[in-house]
């Protein structure tokens, strides 16, 4: 059945899914449902500690058995222990059938693809996948099917009660004897615990795994005791080097610089740039460094911004130390300025819901004015790939992508024209993942495209210097340098599928195909 | 024309492309490793044998490493091998058997 961004969903995989395709954005607005609950296990004595000896113990204390769901979040990005050590461990106990619900999964866990090969992993839920388990499943080893979620849509399935968690894990770089557990203070310290708040509130069995314990009571709580039923303490959850790096030398590559410019400036002349307006921002050079050169005109303007969300890094940061944002509003830290920032008061903590959740009460992407993301292609339609490489292989993660672009009023996407040969503008992305119908305009080195729909921004910049262009203009540019690419030839087989924000499905992933030459 | 000796042109950066011809056996034996190859890889051989076939080389054997080279690139490194295996740097057919 063809969804409304054009793509075909194979009828066998709704009946397999029990899901619809997608409608469009605001198909669900004002849906009404009752949430999920977790069983809970009271805890009414007062004598003892949550701690427990080892994960295997804590593994047979929440009675793991085959077929269940665990979950992990991954606020330590490559430098994470967590998933690898529980995993190690449910493939000692020789348990199959484990489905994994990650927040993202990455390099960090290219050690469980064997437990994806002997069927002690067969399903997989995540934002998306890096590494060698994208290539395990976009080579067809595991046996059941990847749900690609975006961050809002995993706590709606969570909160839907689409995924029930048997038992959550939750990396805590501190955490006393009773489960309050902080996202810093320790020496594997990632800022915020966003991603696992979802997890330790729907739930059956929660336990936090730390490497520094701390006395209770360790407030304020990032994940509350009340959630939690066991602590763990282990030698190390992370790798501090790989969880929050440095900040990142502001780049010098002058293409993304030009981009940059190009994106501050229509930042600036659109009508949504005044005194209180929000922002937020992904992590690419490019996109840093429009936060760089944006702050510079705020100051020249007298500008102030009111919100600004993240994925933070430091120049976000430096808006709050330079005050020239009243607050920012906190799911990860990718550096150690913005961990440190944790601490500043008007830096705060959102959960992952409050962030992006299309089925609660209202998220804080709908309060967005701008968000400027990336893409590895977008196609004339406005549609947006973060998942799928040009060459079939999933290798990438929806992460807020779909949620921020759907809520902001002005949603920018950056990239350069071409990633050495391959377009990033095209006629047909590989595999939708954001709709068009999210994306206003879009900024390459080759010149910026408006979404025709969005009539008013055209308007806006009618007296602006800058090189528009039809977004059919940029990918024929594209396509004169680099030739138009063939379209990837995949299997029949359907190895995951991209799940809108609501639950409809944007798209599937195929199998992979090994490349022949035509005859 | 006729292959002799081994020789290489290119380097394995991003956006070029290495190539290395060898003497054939009365055809083109052509192998490809391409970071693009699903995209792009029926359009690179096309390229390659267009630009052996303006040469006068039908027997060569010829290996192609290729980290997203346009075809330009791909042309003058196919070209730069097959002169640099025929041992011939001086007098090159500019216009002719090498087209714009």
């Amino acid at each position: 059945m063809i969804n409304a961004v054009g793509r075909d969903i194979p009828d066998e995989i709704l009946e397999l899914t029990g899901k619809e395709v997608f409608h469009g954005n605001h198909y669900y607005d004002g849906y009404e449902y009752k949430n999920d609950g977790p069983k809970t296990k009271c805890v009414i004595n007062s004598n003892g500690s949550k701690l427990v000896k080892s994960i295997r113990e804590v593994l047979e204390k929440c009675e793991i058995k085959d077929g269940m769901t665990v979950s992990f979040h991954h606020h330590f990005r490559d430098g994470d222990y967590i998933v690898n050590m529980v995993m190690e461990e449910i493939h000692k106990m020789g348990i199959k059938d484990i489905t994994i619900c990650a927040s993202s999964l990455g390099k960090a866990q290219d050690p469980i693809v064997p437990y994806i090969e002997d069927g002690t992993i067969t399903n997989i839920q995540s934002s998306g996948v890096r590494g060698k388990i994208g290539e395990a499943i976009s080579n067809g080893k595991l046996k059941g099917l990847a749900i690609m979620r975006s961050h809002g849509g995993r706590v709606r399935a969570i909160e839907s009660g689409e995924t029930h968690i048997d038992i959550a894990f939750i990396g805590a770089p501190t955490c006393d004897d009773y489960g309050n557990c902080r996202g810093i203070g320790g020496k594997s310290d990632c800022g915020v615990l966003s991603y696992a708040v979802a997890d330790a509130m729907y739930a059956d069995r929660v336990v936090a795994i730390t490497d520094c314990l701390v006395p209770f009571p360790n407030f304020p709580a990032h994940i509350s005791m009340t959630r939690v039923d066991y602590v763990v303490e282990v030698d190390a959850i992370g790798d501090p080097k790989k969880i929050a790096t440095g900040a990142a030398k502001p780049t010098t590559d002058q293409r993304k610089l030009m981009m940059a410019e190009y994106c501050t400036k229509f930042v600036v002349n659109s009508p949504y740039f005044k005194d209180g307006f929000s922002y937020q921002t992904g992590v690419g050079g490019a996109s840093i460094a429009s936060t760089i050169s944006l702050a510079k005109v705020m100051k020249e303007k007298n500008i102030r911004m009111r919100f600004g969300v993240g994925g933070l890094t430091k120049p976000m940061c430096d808006l709050l130390i330079n005050d020239q944002v009243d607050c920012l509003l906190d799911t990860q830290d990718f550096d150690l300025a913005a961990v440190e920032s944790v601490k500043n008061l008007k830096h705060f903590r959102i959960s992952a819901g409050e962030y992006a959740d299309p089925f609660n009460k209202g998220a804080i992407v709908n309060k967005l004015d701008f968000v400027i993301l990336a893409a590895l292609e977008v196609d004339v339609h406005f549609n947006c790939n973060v998942v799928v490489g040009s060459d079939g292989m999933i290798t990438g993660a929806q992460g807020g992508h779909p949620d921020t672009a759907a809520g902001a009023k002005c949603s920018i996407v950056i990239a350069p024209l071409l990633q050495g040969r391959i377009p990033a503008i095209c006629t047909d992305v590989t595999t939708v993942t954001t709709p068009g119908e999210s994306v206003d305009v879009v900024i390459t080195d080759y010149g910026i495209a408006i979404n025709p729909k969005r009539k008013d921004l055209i308007k806006a910049m009618k007296d602006v210097d800058l090189p528009f262009k039809t977004i059919e203009e940029l990918r024929d540019i594209a396509y004169s340098i680099a030739g138009e690419p063939q379209k990837v030839q995949f299997g029949d087989r359907v190895v995951g599928i991209i799940e809108s924000r609501d639950g409809t499905i944007m798209d599937v992933v195929r199998q992979i195909k090994p490349f022949e030459f035509e005859k | 024309m006729e292959i002799k000796k081994p020789a290489v042109a290119g380097t394995l950066e991003s956006s070029d492309c290495q190539v290395t011809v060898e003497a054939g056996e009365g055809k083109i034996d052509f192998s490809l490793d391409s970071a693009v190859i699903n995209q792009y890889g029926n359009q690179i051989r096309k390229v390659v044998f267009e630009t052996l076939s303006n040469l006068g080389i039908d027997s060569v054997r010829i290996a192609i490493v290729d980290k997203g080279a346009l075809d330009c690139t791909i042309r003058a490194r196919v070209e730069a091998a097959v002169f640099r295996s025929l041992e011939q740097t001086e007098n090159l057919p500019w216009g002719g058997a090498i087209r714009s």
